[in-house]
């Protein structure tokens, strides 16, 4: 088993969020896994990816190749079109639709949509919405890991106790509301993915 | 033991805590600052007593650190690629006293420039003091190394120069800790006149420094971290340094070589190794992250005629970092990509955040300077260089830590009057007050705004040496206190904060104007640290 994953997203966006609650439960099952990262001056609002690979055998490069990305996850819709070069033909784009608008040439939205919907296997979803139903948008981005969860060669369960870990210093209110957000993302995915 | 999920910046920190590290020193500088913030946000580090805050710059951190080594304790210095070019002075000199204690030098190089100015290679430096440098394939060896290198800087008495590279920094893998040494106590050097650079004694450092070339040399034909990997196809060797060995074996996905490879992890480069080698392949494709250092000595003192393919010849692009497809090329393997990337896409350049206090000085400077022809603000390193771009394109040099002020001073003696300088305030500290001696002495008319944000921002918010120190510092060098102004940069202050701008403009020496608003991003962080410490009260 072994999965490449590009997150992707603006400075500020919390991409690394995901990342940690992944890469937690990648370690719960045992699994190998390397994290590259972003730091400094690319933070400051520009664009920001960030390479995770996890496997059941040690994994060489901390780079992904270009075109082997089994998944591309974006909070953001641009951004994760900025990444397709890395995705593999038969990988998932699984994004957030919700814009965030900080250049002034931002394209038109609906043209941003119509290129995500060209992509092969695609998820696209207003992750912020769903948060808000849920009880609180900063739950978003967990609701766009949840989408992407059944692509990623993890139990489910390994997620739920990921998030058990993660937030648990922040009382069962926000344990709980974290786990309904990626139980929608799932749910969601489940419904509405793009073959 | 269960591994650790560490970046490599933090795999570093934690080799050095374990391996009996007594204090560290460091100014923040990507991809280098996670070393020192980890040992700073440490329980044990802290137990143990390990000194660890920031250091005004990269030069008083190295010497700083020497002072330790020559109470015989292990110490460390961390900086980016560039800030081995402020500590060069010491670092280089401390090849010629030794060190009693164990020092590591931690060099962190940017290559492809993703968060710095150049993409030099700290190898280069490393080879210049002639001492022996460790550069980590992965996470876990960035560990190993660390003891490792502590031992040899004993050993042979002399500093021990790291070299990581953007990706190694900060990416994360498993690590597994080693046993835990304790601090060593202190004392003196033998010889007391060891560290007394005096020509009659460097010259006998010197020759010492010479006659461990050799030794330097068979430690790195021992060391585990330098391995000759057999391959069956002779067609070819390949040489890779630190992690350009993973992208290499990215591209066999069943992890088997056909051609001999080389891994190199330490210098000098261990020669019968190399020369085993090139004995017995055709031909040499060099794989390193950064300069072609290890292509250029092989094509030194290969006088046989044996090809050697890398960056020199095209074989590997001869800037950028390297990636498995680059690798994959020079392998002459089919590259692979995705989709192209739609047309629509726009580039998302870094901006300074929404609210941040630069945004209002730099509006206020721009309308003060807006009668005046454009080309007269040298700026500096921060988070304020991103007034380059637009929407304020306010300035008009951006080089090294402190050359705002300096290259301001040298414009007005060209007469370019009024010349600005944008500094901030760590900056300013690391770097600029020497140069605002200068202006003092000169009577120089420039006008020198110090962005006061409260904190190292760009970095991602480390204290700043200058906190409540500014106006002092300036009046103790000579500004004259009339002409040293502090506002609130802040949209409603907009009219006012211009005029006291224009008006220093005007003036003929030097003024000093500080824009004084904590950075957004720290205010944040400070809060959200005082609502869990609140949480935590409230659990207990
Ligand atoms: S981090 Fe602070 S100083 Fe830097 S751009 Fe943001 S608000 Fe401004």
């Amino acid at each position: 088993m072994k999965k490449d994953i590009i997150l992707a997203g603006v400075g500020g966006q919390g991409i690394l969020s995901i990342a940690a609650i992944i890469g937690t439960a990648a370690l719960d099952m045992g699994l190998y896994l390397k994290q590259s990262e972003v730091h400094g001056m690319a933070q400051r609002g520009g664009d920001v990816s960030s390479n995770l690979r996890i496997g059941d055998k040690e994994i060489a490069s901390d780079l992904i190749a270009m075109g082997k990305a089994d998944l591309v996850i974006s909070v953001e819709p641009m951004e994760g079109l900025r990444y397709l070069p890395m995705l593999s033909p038969d990988g998932w784009l699984i994004t957030n639709s919700k814009p965030f608008v900080n250049i002034p040439n931002y394209p038109e939205i609906e043209s941003v949509y119509s290129e995500i919907a060209k992509v092969h296997r695609h998820v696209i979803l207003d992750a912020e919405e769903i948060a808000k139903n849920l009880g609180s948008a900063k739950a978003a981005n967990v609701v766009i890991l949840g989408a992407a969860a059944d692509h990623m060669g993890i139990n489910f369960e390994i997620f739920e106790k990921a998030i058990r870990t993660i937030f648990g210093k922040k009382g069962e209110a926000v344990v709980e509301l974290n786990i309904n957000a990626l139980r929608a993302g799932r749910d969601f995915s489940a419904k509405n993915s793009h073959l | 033991m269960q591994k650790l999920l560490l970046l490599g910046d933090e795999a570093i920190a934690q080799g050095a805590i374990d391996a009996g590290m007594s204090g560290i020193y460091a100014y923040p500088g990507t991809p280098s600052t996670e070393i020192t913030e980890y040992v700073q946000h440490s329980k044990e580090a802290k137990q143990k007593g390990i000194r660890c805050s920031w250091s005004t710059n990269e030069k008083t951190a190295m010497e700083a650190a020497l002072g330790m080594s020559y109470a015989g304790k292990r110490t460390m210095v961390c900086m980016k690629h560039v800030g081995l070019n402020v500590a060069a002075d010491p670092f280089i000199n401390s090849s010629i006293t030794g060190a009693n204690g164990g020092i590591i030098v931690v060099s962190a190089d940017d290559p492809s420039m993703h968060s710095s100015q150049n993409e030099q290679d700290s190898r280069f430096f490393g080879k210049f003091a002639m001492i022996p440098i460790l550069e980590p394939a992965n996470q876990q060896e960035a560990y190993d190394m660390v003891g490792y290198g502590f031992n040899m800087s004993e050993k042979y008495k002399v500093p021990v120069l790291m070299r990581i590279t953007t990706r190694m920094a900060h990416s994360r893998a498993g690590v597994a800790r080693g046993e835990t040494k304790k601090q060593n106590e202190m004392s003196l050097p033998s010889d007391l006149r060891q560290f007394v650079l005096l020509p009659a004694i460097a010259r006998r450092r010197y020759k010492m420094l010479l006659n461990n070339q050799l030794p330097f040399e068979n430690e790195s034909e021992q060391s585990s971290f330098n391995q000759y990997i057999d391959g069956a196809n002779k067609k070819m060797g390949i040489i890779t340094t630190g992690i350009a060995f993973n992208y290499l074996m990215e591209n066999y996905p069943e992890r088997i070589l056909p051609f001999p490879v080389l891994k190199i992890g330490q210098y000098p480069l261990p020669r019968k190794l190399v020369e085993k080698l090139c004995n017995e392949c055709g031909e040499i494709l060099v794989l390193e992250e950064g300069y072609p250092i290890v292509e250029e000595m092989l094509k030194g003192y290969l006088a046989n005629g044996i090809k050697v393919k890398g960056r020199l010849d095209g074989t590997v692009p001869r800037d950028g970092e390297l990636n498995p497809n680059l690798v994959a090329v020079a392998l002459g393997m089919t590259d692979t990509k995705g989709a192209d990337v739609p047309t629509l896409v726009e580039a998302r350049p870094p901006a300074l955040c929404a609210g941040c206090p630069h945004i209002d000085s730099y509006l206020a400077l721009n309308e003060a300077l807006s009668t005046l022809a454009p080309g007269r603000v040298f700026s500096d390193i921060g988070c304020y260089t991103l007034g380059a771009l637009k929407p304020f394109e306010a300035i008009n040099s951006c080089v090294d830590m402190g050359a705002s002020i300096t290259m301001a001073k040298g414009a007005a003696d060209a007469g370019l009057v009024p010349a600005v300088a944008v500094i901030g305030d760590s900056t300013f500290t690391h770097s600029g007050i020497t140069g605002l001696i200068d202006a003092v002495i000169d009577k120089s008319p420039i006008t020198v705004l110090i962005l006061d944000n409260g904190t190292t921002g760009m970095t991602g918010g480390q204290d700043s040496a200058a906190q409540g120190r500014i106006e002092a510092i300036c009046k103790a060098v000579g500004v004259e206190e009339d002409h040293i102004h502090v506002f609130k940069p802040l949209r409603k202050n907009h009219e006012e904060n211009t005029q006291i701008l224009i008006k220093e403009l005007a003036y003929q020496g030097v003024s000093v104007i500080i824009p004084r608003r904590e950075c957004i991003v720290s205010i944040d962080k400070r809060m959200r640290a005082k609502e869990k410490a609140k949480r935590e009260e409230q659990q207990a």
